[in-house]
């Protein structure tokens, strides 16, 4: 699969998450469990993450209690070799940006990362396109972009040691860090 | 022999690192070369700190082309060419031959180191010399007859008396990543720390007359270039730019740093002029261009990008237009890291062969004949870093869990390893010759 340039990945932005959907959708172990894990936390929500969160009085509570959920996931993780965040994070990104929006003094820092795999340069721009996906689907969904600070990492900062898949899933992500 | 260089680059090793390396052969030649090195004599007082005769013998071994004889073999024990006697040496199956004693030197507190080095097959003494240092020079002293037997024998300049910059990152005990940048001699061993931080350093890079070098630190939170000179510590930040800073690496005339930014939305390659600084734009496309070196003449650079889906190697000339670029590698999934020997025909990389199988090794291609040698066989190979004289690379990879330093001839005959005793080693950057 390649890593789409980022003028591509901007262009198609709308898109990608559709493409990704049947493109990337067997994970490793540790990704799987961040999926489920997620996927528990805003079941339910893919019909309404578009729908405006203050819409109705009885919805509110639930949603709530949604968007809290959805904030208190911070780290995205990404496929081997792959630069864009897999489509079941849409909607908890959805929130964040939404949160952002909402909060105009509030300021996030987007973190970077890859596995070990590959060379140290290619990996810290590889953990720069990954940030940017999220950077720029942030500010679709409504974040400006002087609340966000971006940097990568690179393979520089392992969220995991060793050389087993379940340490270069759990190393190939995103981290939204508050400041 | 130049020991006033001696001198000024010992006065520097004034803090010594803990985690000193220490040189592993894990694989030599099939046909070394016999070579009898006779324990120098000590003639002053008290026990010296190095042993000059044991520090000549593990440089020759290391690079794998000789064999050294141990000296429970000898039949005698020369200190000086009167004591020589060939026969005992031919019966022994030696080529050559090192003598040497080592005295103080009269009214002072250096020492004198007096060698001869003979072939024994032509009954002739090759080079003989005094060299004079201090107690704490006697390991440059070694490396320098090192090198005098290296290249009489080879024809090759020896390089052990270069250096190695490289970084090791260590968990403290406080359960925080600390990341260092060390400067060590070629083999490991008098290792000094350059600089400190909780934040990652990356990418060391040498001058070319090994005064200054060039890094990555992430000290204000962001990857920022900087540069620092090695007699006087003084450092200077030369980038600022949003984004990504990375991948600072000298032209071989020393006024201008390659590098890449990310400023204009992807990764780049750009020319920083040191004096004036001004910034030219090399590469322009929306893939990730990174991983820059500079051809021999200064006029073009080698590096990475993706712009095909993966990476691969390209060249272009320093100011041509953003079209005019050559693709150097195409029979890789990925080819990495591309830098030319000092021939300039032959170019080491880092390569992943297949799609399927993601292991990533040192390997050479000559862009003439288009021939790919691979060197390592190991599958997180990375960072490889070619000695001046064109004869090992080194190269960072995994073993036992723990980053490691390996070294590998230009033919892959021969291998070394620098194991450290604490945390993970990376990015080794052969130093230029000093002199």
């Amino acid at each position: 699969m390649n890593i789409k340039s980022r003028n591509v990945w901007r262009a198609r932005i709308v898109f990608v998450s559709l493409l990704a959907f049947t493109a990337c959708s067997s994970t490793g172990d540790t990704d799987e469990g961040a999926d489920a894990e997620q996927n528990g936390a805003g079941s339910g929500a893919t019909n309404t993450a578009t729908s405006s969160p203050d819409s109705g009085g009885g919805q509110l509570t639930q949603e709530e209690i949604r968007a809290q959920s959805a904030l208190r996931q911070t780290v995205f993780y990404f496929e081997f070799d792959i630069a864009e965040f897999k489509p079941a994070d849409r909607d908890t990104l959805a929130y964040h940006a939404r949160d952002l929006a909402a909060n105009p003094n509030k300021r996030i820092r987007l973190e970077g990362h890859a596995d070990e795999r590959g060379t140290r340069e290619y990996n810290l721009a590889l953990g720069e396109r990954r940030a940017n996906g999220i950077l720029n689907y942030l500010i679709v969904n409504g974040a400006a972009r002087s609340q966000i600070e971006m940097v990568s990492y690179g393979e520089e900062r392992p969220a995991q040691s060793g050389q087993m898949e379940s340490a270069y899933s759990s190393n190939r992500r995103v981290e939204i860090v508050a400041r | 022999m130049n020991i006033r260089a001696f001198l000024v680059l010992t006065c520097l090793w004034s803090a010594f690192a803990q985690a000193e390396l220490s040189i592993q052969i894990t694989q030599g030649v099939d046909n070394p070369i016999p070579i009898a090195i006779v324990p120098f004599a000590w003639e002053g007082d008290g026990v010296l700190s190095e042993d000059v005769d044991q520090i000549v013998m593990d440089d020759l071994q290391q690079v794998g082309e000789f064999r050294a004889l141990s000296p429970g073999n000898m039949l005698s024990l020369p200190n000086e060419e009167r004591e020589v006697f060939f026969r005992d040496w031919r019966v022994l199956a030696q080529d050559y031959l090192l003598v040497g004693k080592i005295n103080r030197a009269p009214g002072s507190q250096l020492v004198q180191v007096q060698y001869e080095f003979f072939d024994i097959n032509r009954e002739l003494k090759l080079a003989g010399e005094i060299l004079t240092g201090s107690v704490t020079q006697l390991r440059d002293i070694g490396h320098e007859i090192s090198n005098v037997v290296f290249e009489l024998v080879t024809g090759t300049r020896g390089a052990f008396t270069t250096q190695i910059l490289y970084i090791v990152s260590e968990q403290s005990t406080a359960g925080q990543t600390v990341f260092r940048l060390e400067k060590a001699d070629y083999d490991g061993q008098r290792a000094q720390v350059l600089l400190e931080s909780n934040e990652p350093i990356m990418s060391p890079s040498w001058s070319p007359n090994g005064e200054d070098i060039a890094y990555v630190s992430f000290e204000t939170s962001l990857p920022r270039i900087y540069t620092q000179n090695i007699a006087t510590g003084q450092r200077r930040q030369i980038t600022n730019y949003p984004n990504i800073n990375s991948s600072p690496v000298w032209s071989p005339d020393g006024t201008r740093l390659a590098m890449v930014l990310s400023k204009d939305g992807s990764p780049d390659i750009y020319v920083q002029d040191l004096l004036n600084n001004e910034l030219i734009r090399v590469t322009d496309h929306p893939a990730i261009d990174t991983e820059p070196a500079w051809s021999k003449d200064g006029q073009s650079i080698v590096f990475m990008s993706d712009r095909t889906g993966q990476p691969q190697i390209y060249q272009m000339e320093v100011g041509a237009s953003s079209f005019n670029v050559e693709r150097l590698t195409y029979d890789c999934f990925q080819c990495m890291k591309g830098q030319f020997l000092p021939d300039g025909v032959n170019m080491v990389h880092v390569r992943r062969e297949t799609r399927q199988s993601p292991n990533y090794q040192i390997a050479v291609l000559n862009i003439e004949t288009l021939r790919v040698i691979t060197l390592t066989n190991t599958s997180l190979d990375e960072s490889p870093s070619v000695a001046p004289n064109g004869s090992m690379i080194m190269y960072a990879t995994k073993f036992g869990g723990r980053g490691v330093l390996d070294a590998v001839s230009i033919d892959g005959r021969v291998k070394f390893r620098l194991p450290s005793l604490n945390g993970d080693v990376r990015e080794p950057a052969w130093s230029p010759f000093f002199n």
